[in-house]
């Protein structure tokens, strides 16, 4: 009996004991009429070939692990960074708690949203009073100050129209007429989750500054884009602005959603852009977006309205920081101060008394397409080299950033972008043209598992690491942090290697 | 050893009067129908005990805006009937969201090389785009479908997990299975799940049963089935139904059918293969443990096939033993006493684990709400322990799983079916319990407030539960969650204190 109540043994050593390994050697001869160990062995070799790549490469079709989610998540994240606000999503009711789960296992948060719930018959009748009854319940119920409403792919599919539903809604008292019910239309069927965030944030601007004069003021927006550091991220930023002494608004500012205190209570809301200041940033002299591809059409209506835009790439790394103060500083005339550029010292002095373990080392980046542009250019700024750069939710516009970045940099020379393809393609890319360290989020720990390339995560969702997203890696600080994760993979990776007593270990080193 | 004991229904009443008091008139009544509290029926069990009554409407649609806990059809066919069958490629047909989402979720443990002749933990998604949904998705299903045959040329056959949109735009999904099915040989199976369908998981699994009768056992795609040639029959022979090996409950479960003397021939569909699910039908009980789940199919096998089929609970000794007493019955005595030597020799772990943790744990109360089987089939494995349930609800139960819930709970237990964010959290704040078993989307807002929790779906990413293996791992979960020391650091020391803090006890 391998089970003892001394002693538990959880799933992983339980299920090796020999009554359990004996029991599954006998389910797998007798009963599954499996393939051959043969037939397995040889097709997995197979699938590490240049001539399997180019078969999986030459799909059209068939997505196979791809690192995307769909626009409605986008939406639900860029609601949750407005004050008391509660997320309404239109449609199917099992995508709603889709999100809300995706979002707690990252997080390890509470994650609020409702659905219309609509069914069969809403199907075929449209989803009119599922919008009326679900505005009515989700403002008696959760005392919302906003509701921001988006859209599930059914609702999209019967083409439902989300701007007379509410305004029939308010008609029929299930809010009052005055109260902010900003919308966004965002189909699954296109683009990605980050074309979700831009369709939400558009739809909030729009709620709150259509027929509105602009009166130029001083103060700068920030919208920061989707982004799951964003409670570590955006803490960091108000600190370095703060620092700075800037005026400014944050546009959606999800950092204390998740990121609420365990004292006894539960807070469905915390934090968050204030919806008067949602108002108040018609008036502001200039917005930015620390994501340019989260907020294509968002900054596209911002610029309609007056205001000076400029957008980055998520602004981790020395010289992707340094951009972002220079502009900020530019813009409100405010110098950057002289604790922020000492910090800036203590990253690039970390940064040298570690180059030697980072210069040459190749790289797989995955993610979303601002993320991947930012750790490809931090890469490069270590002296690495990041060998393969992949975007499911890249478009074509991306290839050409990246590569204008990849010949900024000797360190580019080699560099390959992919946009559009997924995790099963990376697989092959990293079979054939292997790297020394694949960076992503967790789902990466499949490609880790096959191919034996160490994954370091760096970008949502982190399922499987706790407490990261709570740490910066925006501004210099926060550069402090990433590297320190690429180094620490790079030692454990070392001393992994050379911990074979009496084999490796005269690399074993104490000092490194 | 059952415990014998009642909770306080008076108060049970007037949270539910609270909380109802919250909705809009027309809502609050519908959601009356909802909740209730036990009461003591006149039926008396199997087990000799009376029955309570836990009388609530159930497996209606929800109310929108109130924010639900259920998921969908394609949740209850993809994630959990048709996700774990392990040799075959189940394709998230539609747009990227609900495969990404429900991707590797489910724990269903597996043994296999992924990738290669294994394939649950992948996310297979034909993508829709505009063009898809504009001018309808059948070509581009073809062509996954035969791009799944030249990269994953191992895969015993493909399933087509409806999304929303399938339905809405008149896609053919059928046709194209059949065609490809003859083309390639291989199964195909078109799931209807679209996730408007119904009120919930719950038509998804009947949904993905029906299939397994159609395109499974009636082949209705004509492809070549496995070769099944050399399986002799043998009159112990039994299959698992409605065991889907999260965190490897179905392998706790399956070495002690062995033991007994019995012949798992199928598991469904926990680290299954699509030829366990084909000679189903071969077998001479079905052993069902999730009722809710895979009802239908066990049914349709009684009635087309003739295999009998018997409700079991492998939660906790109490349940387990009596299950493996019922189940011994069923094959006569010489199953009989090898079952009362399996009895035997796990009752020295049994012991141990109950000596060990029934202190720790001895009248903490318990609150759940979960899915298919759980808000009642877990509740003995608690009472083993010494520990209450107070209140249980189904997200997607129906009548016949609330009139089993009388089974098991005492009177004076709050019911309640597929309760809102709203409500759980009244109900939870009102009854204060000392453990709640819920879903990710309940864990956090219920340690927020203070109180301890575990994932009774995933089992917290811990696990197996089932069978007496699990039922230690089980009892050590509870401990560590309800006796670990951070409960008692929520307030801070300068604040006024309300009541004393928690004590923790530390592992032994």
């Amino acid at each position: 009996m391998p089970q003892s109540a001394e002693k538990v043994l959880d799933h992983a050593p339980l299920f090796r004991e020999p009554e359990y390994t004996d029991m599954l050697a006998r389910k797998k001869v007798m009963f599954e009429c499996g393939v051959s160990d043969v037939q397995i062995q040889d097709t997995s070799e197979w699938t590490k070939t240049w001539e399997y790549r180019e078969k999986n490469l030459a799909r059209t079709a068939l997505v196979v692990n791809p690192a995307k989610a769909c626009q409605p998540l986008g939406a639900v994240f860029a609601a949750a960074g407005f004050e008391k606000t509660m997320s309404f999503v239109h449609g199917s009711q099992g995508c709603v708690a889709y999100y809300r789960s995706h979002l707690s296992r990252h997080f390890k948060e509470p994650s609020s949203a409702v659905s219309s719930s609509m069914t069969e018959d809403a199907a075929v009748f449209g989803g009119l009073n599922n919008m009326v009854d679900g505005l009515a319940n989700t403002y008696k119920l959760y005392d919302p100050k906003m509701i921001a409403v988006s859209t599930t792919c059914m609702a999209e599919v019967i083409g439902d129209d989300l701007h007379a539903f509410i305004q029939t809604a308010k008609q029929k008292g299930s809010v009052p007429e005055n109260f902010d019910v900003p919308f966004a239309h965002t189909p699954a069927f296109v683009g990605s989750h980050t074309d979700g965030y831009d369709n939400m944030m558009k739809g909030v601007l729009e709620h709150f500054w259509k027929d509105k004069e602009r009166k130029v003021g001083t103060r700068i927006n920030i919208i920061p884009g989707f982004d799951g550091f964003v409670v570590g991220n955006n803490r960091e930023l108000k600190r370095i602005l703060d620092a700075m002494g800037v005026d400014y608004t944050i546009l959606s500012d999800a950092a204390d959603q998740y990121d609420t205190p365990a004292d006894g209570e539960f807070r469905m809301y915390d934090g968050g852009t204030k919806i008067d200041d949602v108002a108040a940033a018609l008036d502001a002299r200039a917005t930015l977006s620390l994501q340019s591809w989260c907020t294509k059409k968002t900054m596209g209506f911002i610029g309609e309205k007056g205001q000076e835009t400029a957008s980055f790439h998520y602004p981790m790394g020395v010289g992707a920081t340094d951009d972002l103060l220079m502009k900020i500083s530019d813009l409100t005339g405010k110098p950057i101060p002289v604790e922020i550029e000492k910090e800036r010292g203590r990253f690039v002095d970390a940064m040298a008394d570690s180059q030697a373990h980072l210069h040459g080392k190749k790289y797989a980046i995955y993610g979303d397409p601002d993320f991947v542009y930012a750790m490809a250019r931090f890469v490069m700024e270590t002296g690495g080299e990041p060998t393969h750069c992949l975007a499911t939710n890249g478009k074509t516009e991306w290839v050409e950033e990246m590569k204008a970045l990849f010949a900024s940099s000797p360190f580019g020379a080699n560099a390959q972008v992919w946009a559009g393809k997924d995790l099963w393609h990376l697989r092959s890319l990293l079979f054939t043209e292997p790297v020394d360290f694949l960076i992503g989020s967790s789902y990466g720990k499949y490609l880790e598992r096959d191919t034996g390339t160490p994954l370091i995560r760096l970008t949502f969702p982190i399922f499987d690491r706790h407490h990261h997203h709570r740490f910066p890696v925006w501004g210099y600080q926060g550069g402090l942090r990433v590297l320190t994760t690429l180094l620490d993979k790079v030692f454990d990776t070392l001393d992994r290697e050379t911990i074979n007593p009496g084999v490796t270990d005269y690399s074993y080193d104490l000092t490194r | 050893m059952s415990l014998d004991y009642t909770n306080d229904g008076e108060k049970m009443e007037a949270l539910i009067t609270d909380v109802l008091n919250a909705y809009p008139d027309k809502f609050a009544k519908r959601r009356k129908k909802h909740l209730n509290v036990a009461k003591d029926g006149e039926e008396v069990g199997e087990e000799g005990r009376a029955l309570t009554e836990c009388d609530v409407k159930s497996n209606i649609k929800s109310i929108p805006g109130v924010m639900t806990i259920r998921g969908c059809a394609y949740a209850g066919s993809k994630g959990v009937v048709w996700g774990p069958v392990k040799d075959m490629v189940h394709i998230s047909h539609g747009p990227v969201g609900c495969g990404q989402y429900s991707w590797s979720q489910r724990r269903n443990y597996y043994i296999g090389k992924t990738g290669i002749d294994t394939f649950v933990t992948m996310q297979f998604t034909s993508d829709f785009q505009e063009k898809d949904i504009v001018f309808g998705g059948d070509k581009k299903l073809e062509k996954v479908i035969d791009e799944i045959n030249v990269l994953f040329p191992l895969a015993k056959g493909v399933t087509v997990q409806s999304e929303c949109p399938i339905g809405l735009i008149g896609d053919d999904i059928e046709a194209v299975s059949k065609k490809k099915a003859k083309e390639s040989g291989k199964t195909i199976v078109p799931v209807r799940c679209e996730g408007f369908r119904g009120v919930s998981q719950s038509l998804g699994h009947h949904i993905a049963n029906d299939a397994v009768r159609d395109w499974v056992f009636d082949n209705k795609g004509g492809a070549k089935q496995n070769d099944d040639a050399g399986f002799e029959p043998s009159p112990y022979d039994v299959n698992v139904i409605g065991d889907y090996n999260i965190g490897g409950d179905a392998w706790a479960s399956r070495i002690l059918l062995e033991e007994m003397g019995l012949r798992v021939v199928g598991n469904w569909s926990g680290d299954a293969t699509l030829a366990e699910i084909e000679r189903a039908p071969k077998a001479k009980l079905n052993l069902i443990h999730c009722y809710r789940s895979m009802n239908y199919i066990c049914r349709h096998m009684e009635e087309k096939y003739g295999v009998a089929w018997m409700e079991y609970n492998f939660f906790g000794p109490s349940q387990i033993e009596a299950s493996m007493r019922k189940i011994a019955k069923h094959f006569g005595p010489e199953i009989e006493e090898k079952t009362e030597a399996v009895i035997a020799k796990y009752r020295v772990l049994v012991d141990a684990v109950i000596a060990k943790y029934r202190p720790r744990l001895e009248g903490k109360t318990v609150m759940l709400y979960v899915g298919g089987l759980r808000p009642r089939h877990v509740i003995t494995a608690y009472e083993d322990l010494g520990m209450q349930i107070v209140g249980t609800g189904y997200e997607f139960g129906h009548g016949d799983d609330y009139q089993r819930t009388g089974h098991y709970v005492k009177e004076g237990t709050l019911i309640y079916d597929d309760v809102t964010g709203y409500e759980l959290e009244k109900f939870i704040e009102g009854v204060r319990p000392d453990l709640v078993g819920s879903g990710i989307k309940e864990k956090y807002p219920v340690q927020k407030m203070g109180i301890p929790f575990r994932q009774m779906h995933s089992w917290d990413y811990s696990g197996p539960y089932h069978g007496y293996d699990g039922f230690a791992i089980f009892a050590r979960d509870m401990d560590l969650a309800i006796n670990n020391p951070v409960w008692g650091l929520m307030k801070a020391p300068w604040k006024p204190k309300a009541e004393p803090a928690p004590t923790a006890i530390a592992a032994e």
